[in-house]
């Protein structure tokens, strides 16, 4: 097996060739929430992929967040309850928000025309609505065409990363007393970069202040640590 | 020097309260007054007997006539209003000279001279305008426009109510001593008029005794101007207007059109003839009226906008929302008119050699997304005030004029504190809300809870238990109106998969209102 000193070398090697890809990525990245890069492959959205956010508003939020921060349209289709108020208080600019709150049996299509204006396009499929790979493929070549990306909250054939609140603790509020004031979440995030391993991490979904941060204590990788060595090797 | 032109003023009292009156479908006779920045700036005859003066504050004047109507005072209304007015004026006499909604004035010799004599002309022209809805309209003659207009407006005190006394002719060569008894303030200048008095100056004959070097040294050039006014000779000429051409595609269908393909199909040639006959004048469309009439003879309309122009395919986009969406017609279009509500000139929304940016792009997507789900199907989201989160966040459909009734920056006691709901109902989910042993939850007067809410449970029965609650926080609005009064508790409940929800009870039981996920 490597020695420490072959091992550091290797992992100095491997961080450079990283960062000269990350270089090369970044211009086809679209500007993410700090927070959520470490759930996303690469680090950050991919311009022309299409990501799946499961059981939280806040978090595909989150998502749309810095896009719309940098200057970029978002678009929520098929959303009729969002809560406007939080999407401003997420850090949202509302002037370059558009919702299409009903779009019916026309949601495909308009997905699709939004792609030619829009930089990320959050929607929710109609519950009956069966997603197919045929579908997924011809907007997926729309996305790339545009470096667009899409942020599904029900399953989508294909996608990027999938993202999803497993444990969610609100803090702030008791038996009859205090109110809601933030909260804990764990995301749980898997994506087919990782061959079947799932990333956790712990969030402040919002904190105390509002906004969204990695919680300090709990930060930690769970990957294994043979995985590990399996992926230096 | 020359002497001031003679000029004839016609002049229709109230016209700017009366048009709104109309507007708003209230009889003339109602009390009715409009109010700008607070204050009353136009009444109708009936609220002025009442007690009602301009540059009254609103409360005062509601605290004096307590049945007034009160109205936001908008100048376009009396403007298109007077619009029909000024177009029989100028069938019978070219070259009037709108001077404000309500007021205009024309060269009188002319007019004398046709119909044998200022006083003829005069009630020929009050007369014309009887029949237009402008009824008791006075007329003054006199040199120059500033004493014509006094003399029309029955500045002198000899306020006529109806026929000869609503004409009133200063001779000529008389203006200076018709002027000379009236008071200062009618110089319209509100320094003047308060410091004069306070010199002892209470009359423009007092006022045009003191030399012109004198009042020019005191008073500056704008002084000077007014003195000049208050001796009579008053330069400024009557320039006639020219009337606008008429551009108003108006398409009639016989019989009736009862689908909206058939209507769209019908209006495009005339669509496309009302582009082109605009950009003829140089100008183009930026905002639109179209007006929908039933074979019934019930009118559907509304004003669109765009951010740049209407081309003539997106003004028959307009024409088949409205029709989609109209629901007052309830038999087959008969008329369709589509006018120019706001023009601008065409060089203003030249497209520049490498297009317009990005913004253009996101109209025409947009505009394309609202053909395919209708218009209101596209929304732009804006924040609002209220102590709800369905009050404070507004909806408004892309293109139009955002329209917040409460300000997000009044005060708000009583809202909840932040974070706000991430899921806000359109419409709030009935639900039950139970306590450990099944018994549905309540608050009595003083807003204790009947026992500790232990479970929720939605209409299709399915349960989910809650780890944790706060409130109540009670919710009183506008208990003054029967109408509009809401009464309600609000509790924020987590449930045991770490959801939180905003549950309201009101008089009807409880309901989800938000949920934070």
């Amino acid at each position: 097996m490597f020695d420490s000193a072959h091992t550091d070398e290797i992992r100095r090697l491997q961080d450079r060739i990283h960062g000269m890809q990350r270089t090369r990525l970044a211009d086809r990245a679209l500007p993410t929430s700090a927070a959520l890069a470490e759930l996303l492959p690469e680090g950050a959205l991919a311009a022309g992929g299409s990501y799946v956010v499961e059981g939280s508003t806040a978090l595909a939020l989150e998502l749309l967040r810095e896009p719309s921060r940098a200057g970029a349209w978002c678009a929520v289709v098929g959303v009729p309850d969002l809560g406007v108020e939080a999407a401003a208080a997420a850090g949202i600019e509302l002037e370059r928000l558009v919702l299409v709150p009903q779009p019916g049996e026309q949601w495909f299509a308009v997905v699709s025309a939004l792609l030619d204006a829009v930089a990320v396009v959050l929607v929710q499929p109609p519950a009956r609505a069966r997603v197919g790979e045929a579908l997924a493929g011809r907007l997926a070549a729309r996305l790339r065409q545009r470096g667009a990306v899409l942020v599904a909250t029900r399953d989508w054939p294909r996608a990027q990363a999938r993202l999803t609140v497993t444990e969610s603790d609100w803090a702030g509020v008791g038996a009859g007393f205090g109110h809601l004031a933030a909260r804990q979440v764990t995301v749980a995030s898997s994506s087919p970069a990782w061959q079947g391993r799932t990333r956790s991490r712990r969030l402040w979904l919002p904190d105390a202040t509002g906004a969204v941060s990695a919680v300090a204590a709990r930060a930690a990788d769970e990957r294994p640590a043979s995985a590990r060595l399996r992926a230096l090797g | 020097m020359g002497s001031p032109p003679r000029l004839l003023v016609l002049h229709v009292p109230d016209w700017a309260v009366r048009a709104q009156a109309r507007e708003h479908r209230v009889p003339e006779t109602e009390p009715v007054a409009l109010v700008a920045a607070g204050v009353v700036t136009a009444c109708t005859a009936s609220a002025r007997a009442q007690g009602v003066r301009l540059g009254m504050r609103q409360r005062e004047a509601q605290g004096r006539c307590t049945g007034l109507r009160v109205e936001r005072d908008d100048p376009a209304i009396a403007s298109r209003a007077f619009e029909p007015v000024l177009s029989v004026l100028e069938r019978a006499l070219p070259g009037w000279h709108p001077l404000t909604p309500g007021t205009a004035a024309i060269r009188a010799r002319g007019p004398a001279r046709y119909y044998g004599g200022e006083l003829a002309a005069a009630r020929t022209v009050a007369g014309l305008v009887a029949g237009v809805r402008a009824s008791g309209a006075r007329v003054g003659v006199a040199d120059g426009l500033f004493a014509a207009e006094l003399a029309a407006r029955g500045a002198d005190g000899l306020r006529g109510s109806r026929g000869a006394d609503a004409v009133r002719i200063v001779p000529a060569g008389g203006a200076g001593a018709f002027l000379a008894p009236l008071p200062v303030a009618v110089l319209g200048d509100a320094e003047l008029a308060s410091l004069l008095p306070r010199l002892g100056i209470r009359t423009l004959g007092a006022f045009t005794a003191l030399t012109e070097a004198d009042v020019a040294a005191r008073f500056g050039p704008l002084g000077a101007r007014l003195h000049a006014l208050a001796r009579g000779s008053d330069p400024r000429p009557a320039t006639p207007r020219i009337p606008p051409r008429d551009i108003d595609a108006v398409i009639d269908f016989e019989p009736g059109a009862s689908r909206v393909d058939e209507v769209a199909f019908g209006v495009r040639a005339a669509c496309d003839d009302f582009v082109r006959a605009l950009l003829g004048e140089r100008l183009v469309c930026t905002a639109l009226r179209v007006e929908l009439r039933g074979e019934n003879g019930e009118l559907d309309e509304r004003v669109w906008l765009h951010p740049r122009s209407f081309s003539p395919a997106e003004v028959v986009d307009r024409v088949r929302w409205q029709l989609q969406a109209a629901e007052t017609l309830r038999s087959p279009v008969a008329r369709v008119r589509v006018s120019p509500e706001a023009v601008d000139p065409v060089h203003v929304h030249e497209t520049g050699l490498w297009g317009t940016g990005p913004d253009e792009r996101v109209h025409s997507v947009l505009s394309r997304v609202q053909g395919m789900v209708g218009h209101r199907g596209v929304l732009t989201p804006q924040l609002s005030g209220g102590r709800r989160p369905s009050d404070r966040q507004t909806l408004v459909p892309w293109g139009d004029r955002s329209s917040v009734a409460r300000q997000r920056s009044h005060p708000w006691p009583g809202v909840l504190p932040d974070p706000p709901p991430t899921t806000v109902y359109a419409v709030p989910r009935p639900l039950r809300v139970e306590d450990a042993r099944g018994r549905p939850v309540t608050f009595d007067e003083r807003g204790r809870v009947s026992a500790a809410p232990a479970v929720i449970v939605s209409q299709t029965g399915a349960r989910r238990d809650l780890t944790a609650w706060a409130g109540p926080w009670p919710l009183e609005e506008r208990w003054w109106d029967p109408q509009a009064a809401r009464s309600a508790h609000r509790v924020q409940a987590v449930d045991a998969s770490g959801c939180a929800w905003l549950l309201v009870l009101d008089g009807e039981g409880w309901w989800a209102e938000g949920r934070y996920d």
